[in-house]
């Protein structure tokens, strides 16, 4: 007969001791470095293995650098970060001529393709430029400040005449003298290292400041100043501003280069010599002629 | 002697390794239950004001970070009897405390009920030859003890000296540096059986922890719920436990005499299993619920559903009334208090200055227990709940913690056993490095 209670079946009462295999995985659990290891250790083996599967298709790559380069694209391409003129400074309008050519940009441009610091060279690699400083600006705009160069002196190098700053650098060429009546004129090989001096010698001429054409170095060592009416001072090569001192103020005293001197050599500081041109020569050999026979006549 | 000297040392370098990491676990193997403490010691107090006994008894430098009991499978009278099941419920209870403790244990401390633990008082003298008592001479006077042959198939669990005398002076503590010429000692030594200590040691291998320590089950209840005044001046604890119940004697703050009656509550809920025809868990649960060892009248009234599962109703509503139980329960408990008092009465306990009688273990919770023991042991009878540490959850303040409670003051301070003192001498191979050293040390 069937009991009216209902059994349960008979089933094994359930053990409540961990099995030797959950015991020792609990206690490796509890071991403080080994559970350290698997709260870093595995994320990072995780993240390690995703993004190795992921790159190593080159479909995938080739994706995520088009959608790098997208990014960027877009957002160098902004507004706010183009440039859309150029404003030169500091620089008059032939310099300024020239700074805007030597710029080859078209604008507009994102301020992220301008490579400020090669602008900045090739302004500087300009002749006419002393420096300059390039920066994107106020509005987009390209701010190029220009320090040029301010020429001290004419240099006739052959037949062209160039404009040379206080540092010997040419800054550029002027087609006559007439335009630049201002500047003093120098020539000579090696004048251009030694301007220095030129316009200390310009700045005493003093009183025949309108006769002098021009100085020119001599054999790289010494100058000579050339004056109109072809008169030429030859002057040592040290203490050139001191023996020109002495030539004003022998021609103050004497009216000495208003006569028929050619060159007054002063390159022998004891021995000043003067050269006379051939006719005062001549003239002054037949007057010692004449002074000769009278004597002799007497 | 020798092996069980080194294996005791090798222990005391495991709970010293132990102490170091701060953590370790207390394993109660009894009959019935199972308990594990996981303890973390923070080094030493540190809210101590004065010198002397710190509060709490200085216990308060461990904290009790885990607890788990679990029912006890495969063990009968305290001694492992089936590994297999055994080795699961350590298991099972070393799991759950470790996973409240959230810490691994490595090194556990444990304590053993039964083994049939016998004792012995040895005495040893020395002339001490420099005149002052060297920490040699202790050693010395130790090995002069006269070890008793207590069988090959035993193991000394316990071996403390408990006196110091020097000439006529006796009682002292520590007698090093005291001036004499006759130095004795005497000794308590207590031992177990080798294969049951083997068994436990093996199963506790097989769980992955290494033995940190072993005590006496019934020598750690009496620390942990004897007062402080009664290990003073002579007490016993009787440990009622599942399988086995442990007498201890202390006198003077030392054990002087550990016995077990290899009976407990087991007995009586099979007993009352046996009598009313009934499922031990079902005898069990009546037993904790209406047991008791002194019946009145309104027990008689008291009627009792022992129920059964066999689909037939006049056997599954048998009621029997509280009498009926408690006449069923008293024989059992009288018999075991009857061992106990015999022996008590081998150990000489009625020459103790005071006869205070500790009842403690889970069996200690029958109701009137207390009056039936006073007429059996004597009028000094109170029941005893372990001390108080620091951490321990409610459920395993009562009375049947009071071994596992022990065990971790034991754990904390333990006493100083023989092995702890220095190797005398003689004791040294002959050829060891280490005896060299000990030449120069003593020399210079």
């Amino acid at each position: 007969m069937r009991s009216l209670i209902r059994r349960k079946p008979a089933t094994t009462p359930r053990d409540p001791a961990p099995s030797k295999l959950t015991y020792r995985y609990q206690r490796l659990m509890l071991t403080p470095g080994f559970r350290a290891s698997v709260r870093i250790g595995v994320p990072i083996l995780l993240i390690a293995a995703i993004a190795t599967s992921f790159f190593s298709k080159p479909e995938n790559r080739e994706m995520l650098n088009t959608r790098i380069a997208e990014a960027k694209q877009s957002f160098q391409t902004r507004p706010q970060f183009m440039v859309q003129a150029i404003a030169i400074t500091g620089a008059d309008d032939a310099l300024t001529a020239l700074v805007d050519a030597a710029l080859p940009v078209t604008f507009p441009v994102s301020s992220f393709d301008l490579d400020l610091e090669a602008m900045r060279r090739s302004v500087e690699a300009l002749d006419a430029v002393k420096s300059a400083s390039v920066k994107v600006g106020q509005g987009g705009a390209l701010e190029v400040a220009v320090t040029p160069r301010v020429p001290v002196a004419l240099w006739r190098d052959g037949t062209t005449l160039r404009l040379i700053d206080a540092d010997g650098v040419e800054s550029g060429t002027v087609p006559t003298r007439a335009d630049r009546l201002d500047l003093p004129l120098i020539a000579g090989d090696g004048a251009e290292q030694n301007i220095a001096e030129a316009l200390a010698l310009y700045a005493g001429a003093g009183p025949l400041r309108d006769r002098v054409r021009g100085v020119v170095r001599m054999g790289e060592r010494r100058w000579d100043i050339v004056l109109d009416r072809d008169q030429r001072i030859l002057l040592p090569d040290d203490g050139a501003v001191p023996a020109f001192e002495r030539i004003i103020a022998l021609n103050e005293a004497q009216d000495m280069l208003a006569r028929d001197v050619v060159v007054v050599d002063m390159r022998n500081a004891q021995r000043p010599t003067l050269r006379m041109n051939a006719e005062a020569a001549a003239a002054l050999r037949r007057v010692s002629e004449i002074t000769t026979n009278d004597r002799a006549g007497d | 002697m020798g092996d069980l000297y080194d294996s005791q040392r090798a222990m005391r370098q495991m709970r010293k390794a132990a102490m170091q990491r701060g953590v370790v676990a207390i394993l109660d193997v009894g009959t019935s239950k199972i308990a594990c403490l996981v303890l973390r010691f923070d080094g030493p107090e540190r809210f101590r004001s004065v010198d002397g006994v710190g509060s709490m008894a200085g216990q308060s430098q461990f904290r009790v970070i885990g607890a788990a009991t679990t029912r006890s499978r495969g063990v009968r009278f305290g001694e492992v009897d089936a590994m297999q099941e055994t080795e699961r419920a350590i298991r099972t209870a070393v799991q759950a405390a470790q996973k409240m403790a959230n810490v691994r244990v490595d090194h556990v401390i444990a304590c053993l009920s039964g083994a049939r633990p016998r004792s012995y008082g040895l005495d040893g003298a020395l002339d001490v030859a420099g005149g002052m008592v060297t920490e040699q001479d202790i050693s010395q006077v130790m090995a002069n003890c006269d070890v008793p042959d207590y069988g090959g198939d035993r193991e000394v669990l316990h071996a403390q000296p408990v006196n110091f005398a020097l000439d006529h002076r006796s009682g002292l503590a520590d007698p090093r540096g005291q001036i004499g010429h006759q130095l004795t000692t005497d000794m308590h030594m207590l031992t177990v059986d080798a294969t049951a200590v083997q068994n436990l040691f093996y199963c506790i291998k097989r769980c992955d922890l290494e033995l940190a320590g072993l005590a006496s089950s019934a020598y750690v209840s009496g620390m942990s719920s004897l007062v402080e005044d009664e290990q003073e001046l002579g007490a016993a604890c009787i440990d009622l436990g599942g399988g086995s119940t442990g007498i201890s004697v202390f006198m003077k703050k030392h054990m002087i005499y550990a016995d077990a009656v290899r009976m407990g509550g087991e007995h009586v809920t099979s007993d009352i299993s046996m009598g009313l025809q009934i499922p031990a868990a079902t005898a069990e649960r009546i037993k904790t619920f209406y047991g008791g060892v002194v019946a009145t009248g309104m027990d008689d009234r008291e009627m009792i559903e022992i129920g059964g599962d066999t689909g037939d109703w006049e056997h599954d509503r048998r009621t029997v009334s509280r009498a009926e139980l408690i006449g069923i329960m008293r024989p059992r408990v009288e018999e075991i208090l009857e061992e106990v008092r015999s022996c008590l009465d081998a150990a000489g306990f009625e020459h103790l200055p005071s006869q205070q009688i500790v009842l403690t273990g889970g069996g200690s919770q029958i109701p009137g227990l207390d009056g039936l023991a006073s007429k059996i042991l004597g009028q000094q009878v109170r029941l005893g709940r372990p001390l108080r540490v620091q951490g321990l959850p409610q459920a395993a303040i009562g009375p049947a913690f009071s071994s596992a409670v022990g065990l971790s003051l034991f754990a904390a301070n333990p006493q100083d056993e023989w092995w702890d003192f220095e190797i005398p001498a003689d004791r040294y191979p002959a050829r060891s490095l280490k005896r060299a050293v000990k030449w120069f040390k003593d020399n210079w």
